[in-house]
């Protein structure tokens, strides 16, 4: 144990299962909980909705709510909570010299523009013409800010004052790994003393679910948990509406403030296999080797999307050591993309935090596991790039 | 024997390879022949047509074999032909970098082009239910990659043999420093000894331009393009939409000086803030550009009377150069007003997501050739903004440390301290 240490002291959570790490906890320890699950708005995608959020809550002016579309909502959203729970939001001082990475995709376009132009080019040829015709008057002018992948970030200094630092990373899973990793890093050497981290997925779009399915990653017919797609019609992944930021802090710091440690944040690992030439299987290898796991059952909350080729090589690696009890919580929430890293981490503080385990999200896959909890293990092996994974430990 | 830890004890960082495109040309030999000369690299736009545009000019690349083929290509081209050169002036092996990799470069999206020739290619059903039809039927693998924010870096990664998980990153028009910022504290905190830190933007699309015009952010001067990019004058009405790349090669002075590589100059600090004022003005009393300014002196380990040039943000939109004015003058006292202060964006314009990269390679350049490029159209200054920006003709200087300012939407700001020499 160092003073460097970094910790857990804030989680922020929203997915189609509620908001907050209560109820988080709470619905994913009731035996048999079922997904809340969309099959009709998007179909034939099925999608776990957003929940009921007052966005007053966290996003006190409606002057900052409409400068923002759903997505950098959810986000700032989310990013509030985690403060709140940390005991930084409303602390000017905390704030001011709080670091923050946010893992981000884009904002959302204006589908209806989109459409009408597509719709007009079916009649002509002239389509750069068309482009800046519709462009130009139609579309509304602050929207663009809605849909830069840093605006997140920057609503998130504007509503919550948090600016130290800002920075985005962007890149699926692995931006969510790299975030928390940098974080932590920071921490680590003495460079940061806090820092937010996380992300926010809006898949209620269609242009958010076309970004899975250009390759055909996306399942389609009825639903089956993640770890129960292989050679069903798709590709595998079911997206979810969601989000989750962690306050990291540094143990002397938290210590200082007298605030409540979740966990530790141990060994963050990330990788890039060169998938194509069929290098994911030994990577995943190497980096659970790389984590250093303790002796005995490891609880393990696993980020698999259901995408058919790396969720197959994340069981192979898992499987391998008998030890893991592993929970795959996309059955549960869907697939949140740059979220899904922190949201791993998130669900493993909370287990080591309440000395206890989940009971499978699948009953036919998934083990029981019945330990304490003391260390869990985070994964995040990416729907089409990138991996990592990391250890949280007893505080 | 060199001091190898700077005032903080931390590795001191070199910068020991150099790559950049501008729409001045490949490489930096001829950027920086244009620019010492003065010359603009902004030109009448041809990629798209320009009907019911307010602003037809830009400083788009148009010459690299992507330029037509859409932002990500483009970007990939630009990211890969500025780092090539990086690498190999570095000396090092450019398929075994070794090293981590940190690329600036914009948000993605599905091109129009491949949006259009998707919805086309059949007729059933309309809308976005058609898209998703047709994508999952066809399941392109190049088109599927420019809409992953990863992909590009992936690439880069397989390309360069870069090493582990590549990080992609925008702090918006910060984006370009910030990836150097990433690299430099990499190798202080001793994960790695080399890392490679690219700025790189091909995204001036029509849709680009035109959401940055209804923000009312650029130039409409359309009628001499090379004269639109006016940093500091008193008629500056925008900036300019450009495209460009730089790269650097970052490695500790120890592993740089081991291998015998020739040391270009020294990253010495750097300092961030981020304004929680508006998303895209800055608070009023340039609290947060002053933060990043002192941050990036103190991380230096130097005080305000050791920065001997400027290289500015400068953007040429009213409120960017108001407010760098603002900042630079607190920071800085009276002695602002003899300081050399200059916007290399009035000859190339504003590369965005590559432009803290581009523009800390100029700055790295400026220091080694004793030259400091000139901010031109300097034709009519703001009487509100007296600074010495090096009015429109190059000067022989000797230039010991710079400070590079990178400031963009979202309350994102980035100041980064060179050195041209170690200690």
């Amino acid at each position: 144990m160092s003073s460097h240490d970094v910790v857990i002291t804030g989680i922020g959570l929203v997915s189609s299962l509620g908001e907050g790490p209560d109820a988080h906890w709470q619905k994913l320890t009731r035996l048999g909980v079922e997904p809340v699950l969309d099959a009709t708005r998007f179909a034939p995608y099925t999608i776990h909705p957003l929940p009921e959020i007052d966005w007053n809550l966290q996003i006190a002016k409606r002057g900052d709510q409409r400068q923002m579309e759903t997505w950098q909502r959810l986000g700032t959203y989310v990013a509030g909570l985690a403060l709140d729970d940390a005991g930084i939001k409303g602390n000017d001082e905390l704030c001011a010299t709080m670091d923050m990475v946010v893992a981000a995709g884009g904002g959302e376009r204006d589908e209806a523009v989109d459409s009408a132009i597509l719709a007009a080019s079916e009649s002509r040829n002239d389509r750069d013409v068309l482009l800046n015709e519709k462009l130009t008057t139609e579309l509304r002018p602050t929207l663009f800010l809605a849909q830069l992948s840093n605006l997140l970030a920057g609503n998130i200094s504007i509503v919550h004052k948090v600016t130290g630092s800002s920075r985005t990373f962007m890149g699926e899973e692995g931006a969510g790994v790299s975030a928390v990793e940098t974080a932590a890093a920071r921490i680590r050497s003495g460079q940061s003393t806090h820092v937010l981290v996380g992300g926010a997925f809006q898949t209620e779009h269609s242009d958010m679910l076309l970004g899975y399915e250009l390759a055909g990653y996306l399942h389609r017919g009825p639903w089956k948990p993640v770890w129960q797609r292989q050679g069903s019609e798709g590709g595998g992944v079911v997206t979810g509406s969601g989000g989750a930021f962690l306050v990291l802090e540094q143990r002397e710091h938290a210590q200082s403030r007298g605030r409540k440690v979740y966990a530790e944040l141990g060994p963050v690992i990330s990788g890039r296999a060169r998938r194509r030439r069929g290098e994911l299987d030994a990577e995943i290898a190497m980096l659970l080797k790389q984590a250093a796991l303790p002796a005995g059952e490891l609880l393990t909350i696993s980020g698999a999307s259901g995408a058919h080729a790396a969720t197959a090589a994340e069981k192979a690696a898992l499987d391998a050591n008998p030890a893991l009890a592993v929970r795959a919580f996309s059955t549960l929430t869907g697939h949140m993309k740059e979220a899904q890293f922190p949201f791993a981490v998130a669900l493993a503080a909370l287990a080591v935090d309440r000395k206890a385990g989940y009971p499978a999200f699948d009953a036919t896959v998934e083990r029981q596991f019945e330990g304490a909890a003391e260390t869990v293990l985070a994964t995040a092996i990416g729907y089409h790039q990138f991996e990592g994974l990391g250890l949280i430990k007893a505080a | 024997m060199a001091n190898l830890r700077d005032h903080m004890g931390r590795p001191i960082v070199a910068v020991t390879g150099i790559g950049v495109v501008t729409s001045l040309g490949v490489g930096k030999a001829d950027n920086w022949a244009a620019l010492t000369s003065g010359k603009s690299g902004i030109h009448p736009i041809t990629r798209f047509p320009v009907d019911h545009l307010n602003t037809r000019i830009s400083g788009m690349v148009d010459f690299l074999p992507s330029s037509s083929k859409g932002a990500s290509p483009l970007t990939y081209e630009l990211a890969e032909t500025a780092a090539q050169e990086a690498v190999s002036e570095a000396g090092l092996d450019s398929g075994d970098f070794g090293g981590p990799l940190f690329l600036a470069s914009p948000p993605v999206e599905l091109d129009w082009a491949d949006r259009f020739s998707l919805y086309n290619s059949d007729k059933k059903d309309g809308g976005s239910e058609r898209l998703l039809r047709v994508a999952r039927a066809v399941k392109e693998l190049d088109i599927f990659e420019t809409t992953q924010f990863g992909s590009i870096a992936d690439r880069l990664a397989d390309r360069f043999g870069t090493r582990g998980l590549p990080i992609t990153l925008s702090t918006a028009c910060a984006s370009g420093a910030t990836a150097i910022q990433l690299g430099v504290e990499a190798i202080r905190r001793g994960e790695c000894d080399k890392a490679l830190s690219i700025g790189a933007d091909g995204s001036a699309t029509a849709e680009a331009l035109i959401r940055f015009s209804l923000l009312s952010a650029l130039s409409t001067h359309n009628d001499i393009p090379e004269k639109a990019s006016k940093p500091f004058s008193k008629d500056r009405d925008g900036f300019v939409l450009a495209e460009g790349s730089g790269a650097l090669v970052l490695e500790s002075l120890e592993a740089a000086l081991a291998r015998g590589a020739t040391v270009l100059g020294i990253m010495r600090g750097c300092g961030e803030k981020a304004d929680d004022f508006h998303r895209t003005r800055s608070k009023p009393d340039g609290s947060p550009a002053i933060a990043a300014v002192r941050a990036a002196l103190a991380d230096a380990g130097l005080g305000e009377d050791e920065i001997d040039y400027v290289n500015a943000h400068g953007t040429s939109t009213p409120e960017n150069d108001k407010m760098e004015h603002l900042s630079l003058s607190t920071v800085f006292g009276e002695r602002i007003g003899s300081m050399p202060i200059s916007s290399n964006k009035s000859m190339i314009g504003h590369t965005l997501s590559a432009a803290g990269a581009v523009e800390a390679a100029f700055s790295l350049m400026t220091m080694r050739e004793s030259v400091i490029p000139p901010t031109i159209n300097y034709d009519n200054p703001d009487p509100a903004i007296v600074l010495d920006v090096v009015p429109n003709k190059k000067r022989n200087a000797e230039v010991g440390t710079v400070l590079s300012n990178s400031f963009g939407f979202g309350g994102q700001n980035t100041c980064l301290v060179m050195a041209r020499e170690p200690v």
